[in-house]
């Protein structure tokens, strides 16, 4: 166990600092970085001094070391146009973003699941493919229209909810809906071929002929085994809905993480933008890895594949 | 899955299969032939007639769909953004695709220090989340349909690298690779003339799926104002513009968006049933 927890820790420390590497280098694509990292109204003494303290001046491995440094610190940097620190900014917008995260994820878990079940139980069945429909169709849903669709139909012609704006209960409603449809459909296909997989092993079979009901066959015995593709899956669906995060809350004037990085990107703070990138990815890389060492532990068999 | 199914009328289940290959050619054709087809010039602006309703008439012409802020009418502006859609998400398939799978392929093929490196780069990419490493791309290089391609192309070479690398791995291992190495084949004729042409179904079935996504983060950069620049007709500004009056005019956004969700669901459903014909291998 310990060795394949080391093995794991290890594969995830090389991809944070890989993805360190990568902003830094992004960033350096056109050459000079200052311009992207001061506003418009920025002027030549506040350029100067922008280049000294990004080291500009000296080799490009000299300022690679600096900023791998810096990100060793957690030391994200300043905005200048928020004239605060970057970790403040974000840490301020984390909750707004988490309960929206949170919300679209009890969406499609709530609607995913049984989904699934359903397209399972009637494979091969015709009602299986006008669920595999719907379930296509919400993957193929750009967000920004099923939100502003949302927004017209129940927050301007109804006036049921808020169409922007946050605060109660109510304003995340459709935000929630919006986000989550994506991983909806992830949830109802894995759910689906994990069904699928179980229902075909001799343990179902040996059930169904002591006479176990259908309900106690999917509470029981099916739900309970396919649990684990599920649990793994989550892990990946948190970074998507991080960054499904920037258009929904761009659609819904929802103050979170993406809002900030879209406003940030107007306004030329792009330390900012680097900063929720990075989170996103170290998001990204730490859930997967969590999800392998619940994995692991659920399945003791993957460690010895190592 | 599809075999079993067989208990529905079989024209059904040929209008399941037909209606997403009709849908995508419509979408192409106005893409190509737009210019001829759309009933107004998408740019030109009438300030007498902004915002009307579907279905107004303005000197003998009818704004079908209705017009935009800037009287522009919303019917030519949709057949006009297909153009950039299609275009935009084809390229990088194409430029993403060629990338990934020569990258996985070689990794696959040649194993050692190469497969680890270019393995590791590939999960390095693949551990940002796609929209956000476009974003911060886009931000550098600044928006413009090239960079647009390149930016998308960027993030999404992993993904067949991914699948050309597991595909490679199962078939360098057959008698007939082996047999043409053992003849004097080179790397790159083996890698082309025999391994390429047994994994290209997986290829395609991810391409097709990818086809949609890169119509979606296309209209998604676009509706960040982060994509293809106005006045250009694109589905994902018009959507932008939308939200802002989704109030007074709800035709500005309904119907790019319309045709986008039909674009990404025609691709979809093609992708979903070419991989039950081919077999799974995408992932």
């Amino acid at each position: 166990m310990l060795r394949f927890l080391l093995q794991r820790g290890g594969q995830a420390l090389i991809a944070v600092f890989g993805v360190v590497t990568l902003v830094f280098f992004i960033q350096r694509i056109t050459g000079d970085p200052t311009a992207l990292l001061l506003p418009e109204t920025a002027t030549q003494a506040d350029i100067e001094a922008m280049r000294a303290t990004l080291g500009l001046d000296r080799p490009l491995l000299a300022q690679y070391i600096n900023f791998l440094g810096d990100m060793a610190h957690f030391d994200l940097g300043r905005s200048f146009v928020q004239n605060a620190s970057v970790e403040e900014i974000i840490v301020s917008r984390i909750p707004e973003t988490l309960q929206l995260a949170a919300g679209a994820l009890v969406v499609a878990l709530l609607i995913g699941l049984p989904l699934g079940l359903l397209m399972a139980l009637t494979k091969g069945r015709f009602i299986s493919r006008w669920i595999m429909g719907i379930v296509l169709a919400c993957q193929s849903m750009p967000t920004f229209w099923s939100g502003i669709m949302m927004i017209l139909v129940f927050g301007v012609w109804l006036r049921w909810l808020p169409s922007s704006g946050t605060g109660t209960l109510s304003h995340l409603i459709m935000p929630s809906i919006a986000l989550g449809l994506l991983s909806l459909a992830t949830y109802a296909r894995i759910t689906r071929s994990a069904v699928v997989d179980e229902m075909g092993k001799d343990y179902v079979r040996s059930a169904l002929a002591r006479g176990v009901g259908t309900k106690r066959l999917v509470t029981k015995h099916l739900m309970r085994n396919s649990l684990i593709p599920i649990i793994s899956i989550t892990a990946l669906e948190l970074s998507q809905l991080l960054a499904g995060a920037v258009i929904v809350e761009t659609v819904f004037a929802w103050p979170g993480l993406g809002l900030l990085t879209v406003q940030s990107i107007a306004a030329r703070d792009f330390v900012v933008v680097q900063a929720v990138v990075l989170l996103g990815a170290f998001v990204t890389i730490f859930a997967n890895l969590a999800a392998d060492i619940l994995y692991s532990i659920v399945d003791p068999r993957v460690r010895l594949s190592v | 899955m599809l075999k079993k199914a067989k208990n529905y009328k079989p024209w059904l289940s040929a209008a399941f299969y037909w209606w997403p290959i009709s849908l995508l050619t419509l979408l192409l054709f106005f893409a190509i032939f737009g210019s001829w087809i759309a009933p107004f010039d998408p740019d030109r602006q009438n300030l007498l007639a902004r915002l009307k309703d579907p279905g107004f008439e303005a000197r003998g012409a009818v704004y079908w769909l209705g017009s935009d802020e800037l009287g522009r009418d919303v019917l030519s502006r949709v057949i006009h953004g297909a153009k950039v859609s299609i275009s935009v998400a084809f390229l990088s398939v194409i430029l993403s695709g060629s990338v990934g799978v020569a990258v996985g392929m070689a990794a696959g093929y040649l194993r050692g220090w190469s497969e680890t490196i270019l393995m590791r780069l590939v999960d390095i990419f693949l551990s940002i989340p796609a929209i956000l490493l476009a974003i911060i791309t886009v931000a550098v290089l600044g928006p413009g349909f090239i960079n647009v391609i390149l930016v998308l192309s960027l993030t999404r070479w992993p993904r067949y690298a991914r699948v050309a690398y597991g595909q490679t791995l199962t078939i360098a291992n057959r008698p007939y690779v082996t047999l043409a190495h053992a003849m004097g084949a080179s790397a790159p004729r083996i890698l082309v003339m025999h391994i390429l042409p047994n994994i290209v179904g997986p290829l395609l079935v991810v391409a097709t799926l990818e086809f949609g996504l890169m119509v979606l983060f296309e209209a998604g950069l676009s509706f960040l104002g982060l994509g293809v620049q106005p006045p250009t007709a694109s589905w994902g500004s018009m959507l932008s513009t939308g939200r802002n009056y989704v109030g007074s005019a709800w035709w500005i956004a309904t119907f790019p968006g319309l045709a986008l969700f039909l674009l990404v669901l025609s691709a979809n459903l093609i992708g979903d049933r070419l991989s039950d014909r081919i077999g799974k291998g995408h992932g």
